[in-house]
């Protein structure tokens, strides 16, 4: 720890140096922490903390590194009170249900295996609807477990009231390894001879069932046997998810896959959930990049909406949102997809003989590799999988299912809190000093930290006048707009292309940013780099305004070798002008080409100053904020 | 997925009289030798959709599709019956098994509904949007006689069938308007909130309400106990969630977050707060967004939800059996355009004893074990299981159901013939629905006229 410490004083003077430094935030920083840390410090701080922070308490310096939090054992108490895995069921009926899980529960049906079904106890007291009287349920039929899984669970498969002499072996306790082996093979065997009998066999089994419904008398065929049933298939529900799972996993396209790869491509379409067909009118110089027919994903993947069965329902949710484009900004995304996994962990259970760790990983990469298939993952996402993945692969071995759960929520909370939510308000602290009386600020697209800042200084009673710049196709500047006048700033609306004639009149450049890449390029929303050009050329300052969960130690010199393609129907059309339609027929030509690039790279020679967590920073000491930041935050 | 299915299967049902007895209710009313209700089940089974709550009216009808679904989808399906009073409508039905609900969506589906689109573009749909409801629309089938002989194409246009008038916003993702039933024939009364809320409305007489919903189980029963007197899900709730659905009551959407412990809460509040405006911000709002917003920006007081749909593609097949055309109309389809919806269990017995010089045509189906006898003539007709077909029996544009026995020289068009029927000799039937166990006398004539035995 020592060492880094004083490697960061020795850049202080570097900070000092930067354009626009006022002297105001020496003092912010070190008043700044406590106030910032309040909302989310439990009112007790943990003895590490305090540890870990008073050097940095000391120091001048305006670049800000907030304590690392451990997982002290202050936040496991908290965090044990908050969980309550048991869900209670509210009627009984629920109980008898099985989740059908298998594919094969259906085709493989073998004689002699009889059906456990009853009618349901159904007497639901203290539930009543209002005028009609509550109506009862009788499972009339029921999916049958396959032999396999009441083997798994070991003595438990009572249930199935076996009288084939295979089975009756289950009911050992302890079968090694050849035996299951032989024991396996006679089923499989079991299995053939059973569909050389045909439909007599089975349709003279259904009618044993139908014969056990029908009699009510039979209701109370011990529930305890039930139990046990929905037992064995949860944990069956479980072994039928791992295996798909661990496919994905190991065939999860690298997220940097060059798609002009052409066998490569057809791999990873192969096993991909989402259909993707290729565009075929590519721009030669982005071929490597993906770009699907855009119509195409989202019906398909909403049919197969209850055939994706390892996936969670807030992943998915997420995911379709990605893919129609419902959700959009880096900080917005993020947010969105760890609360998806926080409900994941939430409902997730570590299935038999696997270790939480590695298996919880396994899940939330398969989660990853869906969401990539919608849309590319942003760099604020990439990173926080990171951070994640960090967090359950160090959780203490001997920790309780139900209390690492519990953690790693928690410090999803904390990510989400900390990262996003405190940055945000000490980079709105730090910019807003740069905004004075008679100011003309300039911003491009919509961004979450710059409209905090815009408002907030409007709050604090500054006057200016905020030109908002947008473009076309996604126009998110209209919402951004229509917010801040609605606060009642004064605003000037324009597109891209009249930026160098407005750019005389303004003072001041607020750009947000996807991500701030360590040689100081920042990677934003395609036309930010040529706002910020203009600027230069004008002698305007441009503040870039990035969180520092962002930064990415990878160094970039174009826009071409990593950038996301958006859908070419989008620039091709002008919505709500039908008459505008010189392009139609014309969009699947061989010679024609369109590109719809979602993100640009502006050099770090035409960046003033970096407005981050840490404090105001010339682009040429991002790679200081990545190192510090790393060390601090995913390898601690 | 977190979601529950309740398939509403009806009882007896007035507009299919006679097709539809006490022995065989609705949903067993056999569409191409294969009830109805499998083709639902089949649907949902196809989605993976394995439990299934499926709601039938009346006690016996109740034991009779219960038997059916369990020697049919034995391990296949895990289905749960539930019995309702008859006449209570499709919202009686809902509000009788509403304690049973517990998943945080729900699926409900007509049992009378012939189609292939997948049910889970609809929740996804649902899902997506975070909807109150969401509904199914398709467009309207094309009823009438295909290509039979005297009518032609001239009132093919004319049969719309039973039309609804949907108001959309100009995306198509949201339902503004929804006039069903008797409400048709009246004025239209559009909510002038909404439309100053969404500023455009395309209104469409061409969609047709699939009955085909998800609903968040928390608006669904909440609305289900407060307006008891809701009789029909079509044309009560939607009707009814659609008009409200920019002053939805405080029920219905955002119920506050308060999890948090009591030392943290207030500042978890903030980032509550917090994140949902980022998450606001950045999702491109809907017109129900934009009306919540208070004139100066902050956020909503005013509570609304969303009223989704999911339009149908027009390549797939989606009608409901609601009455003896689209009965007739079904059994067409499903032989001829659409017979990707007969499912694999459909098993077509071994080919019926057919006598010398008989044609079957095209588009037909004959059950196992029925026999034919010399120079009949089978064109785009559906005959059961277990018939026994005299000479000379012409037989076109007609159903014919099990165990029915036809003299020698019957001419049957257009018509529907129940099980156990009997006809005489050189019986004439045209466009006419014969109930279970009739016996028509030999040589008689009938033109569209429905003909069962009278209650003993």
């Amino acid at each position: 720890m020592d060492p880094r410490r004083t490697a960061r004083t020795v850049s202080d003077p570097k900070v000092r140096q930067v354009g626009f430094f006022t002297p105001a935030p020496t003092e912010r920083s070190i008043s700044d922490p406590p106030r910032f840390q309040d909302p989310i410090q439990p009112p007790s701080p943990s003895p590490t903390q305090v540890n870990d922070h008073s050097p940095s308490g000391n120091s001048l310096s305006p670049v800000m590194i907030p304590p690392a939090h451990h997982h002290s054992d202050n936040f496991l108490r908290t965090a044990l009170q908050v969980t309550s895995p048991t869900k209670a069921f509210s009627y009984s009926a629920k109980t008898v249900t099985i989740p059908p899980e298998n594919e094969d529960v259906a085709s493989s049906f073998s004689p002699g295996r009889k059906v456990v079904s009853a009618k349901s106890p159904s007497s639901f007291p203290g539930v009543k609807a209002s005028s009609v009287p509550a109506s009862e349920l009788t499972t009339v039929s029921v999916v049958n477990l396959p032999p396999g899984i009441s083997e798994k669970a070991g003595g438990a498969s009572v249930e199935v009231q076996n009288d084939r002499p295979v089975s009756a072996k289950t009911l050992k306790e302890k079968t090694n390894k050849a035996e299951r082996r032989a024991l396996q093979e006679a089923q499989r065997a079991a299995k053939a001879a059973a569909k050389a009998e045909g439909t007599k066999a089975s349709s003279a089994a259904s009618k044993v069932v139908t014969s056990a419904n029908t009699k009510p008398s039979k209701a109370a065929k011990s529930s305890s046997q039930k139990n046990d049933g929905s037992q064995v298939a949860a944990s069956e529900k479980k072994g039928g998810d791992r295996a798909p799972e661990k496919d994905r996993k190991k065939d999860a396209p690298h997220p940097r896959m060059q798609y002009d790869d052409k066998s490569r491509v057809e791999k990873a379409k192969k096993r991909a959930v989402v259909k993707q067909t290729e565009a075929r009118n590519r721009v030669e110089l982005f071929r490597h990049l993906p770009q699907y027919e855009h119509g195409t994903q989202l019906p398909d993947l909403e049919t197969k909406f209850f055939e994706l069965d390892p996936m969670h329902p807030a992943v998915y949710k997420v995911g379709l949102q990605y893919l129609s484009g419902d959700i959009h900004g880096g900080n917005a995304r993020c947010i969105a997809m760890f609360q998806a996994f926080k409900e994941a962990i939430k409902d997730y259970s570590t299935p038999p003989e696997k270790t939480l760790i590695r298996d919880l990983t396994a899940r939330i990469s398969s989660y990853v590799s869906f969401l990539i298939e919608c849309r590319p993952l942003s760099i604020s996402m990439g990173n926080a999988i990171k951070f994640l993945k960090n967090r359950i692969a160090k959780l203490p071995l001997a920790l309780s299912e139900s209390e690492a759960k519990s953690t790693l929520m928690l410090d999803i909370d904390l990510f989400i809190n900390e990262k996003i939510i405190l940055s945000e308000k000490v980079i709105v602290k730090h910019a807003v000093t740069k905004i004075q009386d008679g100011d003309v600020l300039l911003t491009y697209g919509a961004s979450s930290v710059v409209e905090m800042i815009l408002l907030h200084a409007h709050e604090l009673g500054k006057h200016f006048h905020v030109v908002v710049v947008d473009s076309r196709p996604k126009l998110e500047g209209q919402l951004l707009l229509r917010r801040l006048v609605r606060k009642g700033l004064s605003c000037t609306y324009t597109h891209v292309n009249a930026v160098s004639c407005i750019m005389q009149d303004v003072t001041r450049v607020f750009l947000g940013a996807s991500s701030v890449l360590s040689n100081g390029t920042v990677y934003s929303r395609v036309g930010t780099a040529c706002v910020a050009m203009v600027a230069h050329a004008f002698r305007v300052p441009v503040l870039v305004c990035c969180e520092a969960y962002k930064f990415h130690e990878r160094v970039q010199l174009d826009s071409i070798c990593f950038n996301e393609l958006g859908n070419p129907d989008a620039i091709s059309k002008v919505q709500g002008r039908e008459e505008i339609n010189y392009l139609d027929g014309l969009v699947n030509q061989e010679n024609l080409q369109l590109l719809n690039l979602i993100y640009d790279a502006t050099p770090s020679d035409y960046v003033s100053m970096i407005i981050t967590d840490y404090g105001m920073i010339p682009p040429t000491s991002v790679p200081v904020i990545v190192r510090e930041y790393r060390r601090d935050h995913l390898w601690s | 997925m977190d979601f529950q299915v309740v398939v509403l299967a009806g009882g007896n049902s007035k507009n299919l009289t006679p097709l539809v007895s006490k022995e065989l209710p609705k949903p067993l009313l056999p569409v191409a030798n294969c009830p109805v209700l499998n083709y639902v089940l089949h649907q949902l089974e196809q989605s993976n959709l394995k439990d299934l709550i499926v709601v039938v009216e009346g006690e016996d009808a109740a034991l009779l599709v219960g038997a059916w679904i369990s020697g049919t989808f034995i391990d296949r399906l895990h289905v749960e019956i539930a019995a309702v009073p008859e006449d209570i409508g499709t919202a009686g039905a809902l509000r009788a098994i509403s304690h049973h609900l517990t998943a945080k969506d729900i699926l409900v589906v007509s049992g009378d509904l012939v189609s292939d689109v997948p049910p889970g573009a609809l929740a996804a749909t649902h899902r997506r949007h975070d909807a109150a409801v969401t509904t199914m629309l398709c467009s309207i089938p094309v009823s009438g006689p295909l290509e039979s002989g005297s009518s032609g194409g001239k009132d093919k246009a004319k049969k719309l069938g039973r039309y609804n008038i949907i108001g959309l916003d100009p995306s198509k993702q949201f339902l503004l308007h929804i006039a069903t039933g008797a409400e048709i024939e009246k004025d239209a009364r559009i909510s002038k909130r909404i439309l100053h809320a969404v500023g455009q409305m395309e209104m469409r007489s061409d969609l047709m309400d699939a009955h085909m919903y998800a609903f968040k189980r928390s608006v669904l029963q909440e609305v289900l106990d407060i307006k008891d007197t809701f009789q029909s899900l079509k044309e009560d709730v939607l009707p009814y969630l659609v008009r409200s659905q920019l002053k939805s009551e405080a029920l219905l959407n955002r119920t506050p977050q308060g999890e948090e412990n009591s030392n943290e809460k207030v500042s978890s509040q903030n980032n509550q707060a917090f994140i949902s405006r980022i998450l606001a911000n950045a999702s491109t709002p809907s017109f129900h967004g934009l009306y919540s917003e208070n004139p100066d920006g902050s956020s909503s007081t005013r509570k609304t939800h969303k009223c989704c749909v999911y339009i149908a593609s027009s390549s797939s097949y989606c009608v409901r059996l609601n009455s003896i055309q689209a009965f007739m109309d079904i059994n067409r389809d499903v032989t001829g355009d659409a017979d990707h919806l007969l499912s694999p269990n459909n098993i077509i017995g071994p080919s019926p004893k057919l006598g010398t010089k008989t044609t079957v045509g095209p588009n037909c189906r004959l059950g196992e074990g029925s026999e034919m006898g010399d120079k009949c003539q089978v064109k785009r007709s559906i005959i059961g299981r277990h018939c026994r077909i005299g000479s000379h029996v012409k037989a076109v544009n007609s159903v014919v159901m099990n165990h029915v026995t036809i003299g020698d020289g019957c001419i049957i068009q257009g018509s529907v013939i129940c099980s156990n029927v009997q006809l005489q000799e050189r019986v004439v039937l045209k466009d006419c629905q014969v109930g279970a166990g009739f016996v028509v006398t030999a040589g008689s004539e009938y033109k569209a006229e429905s003909l069962a035995k009278k209650e003993k």
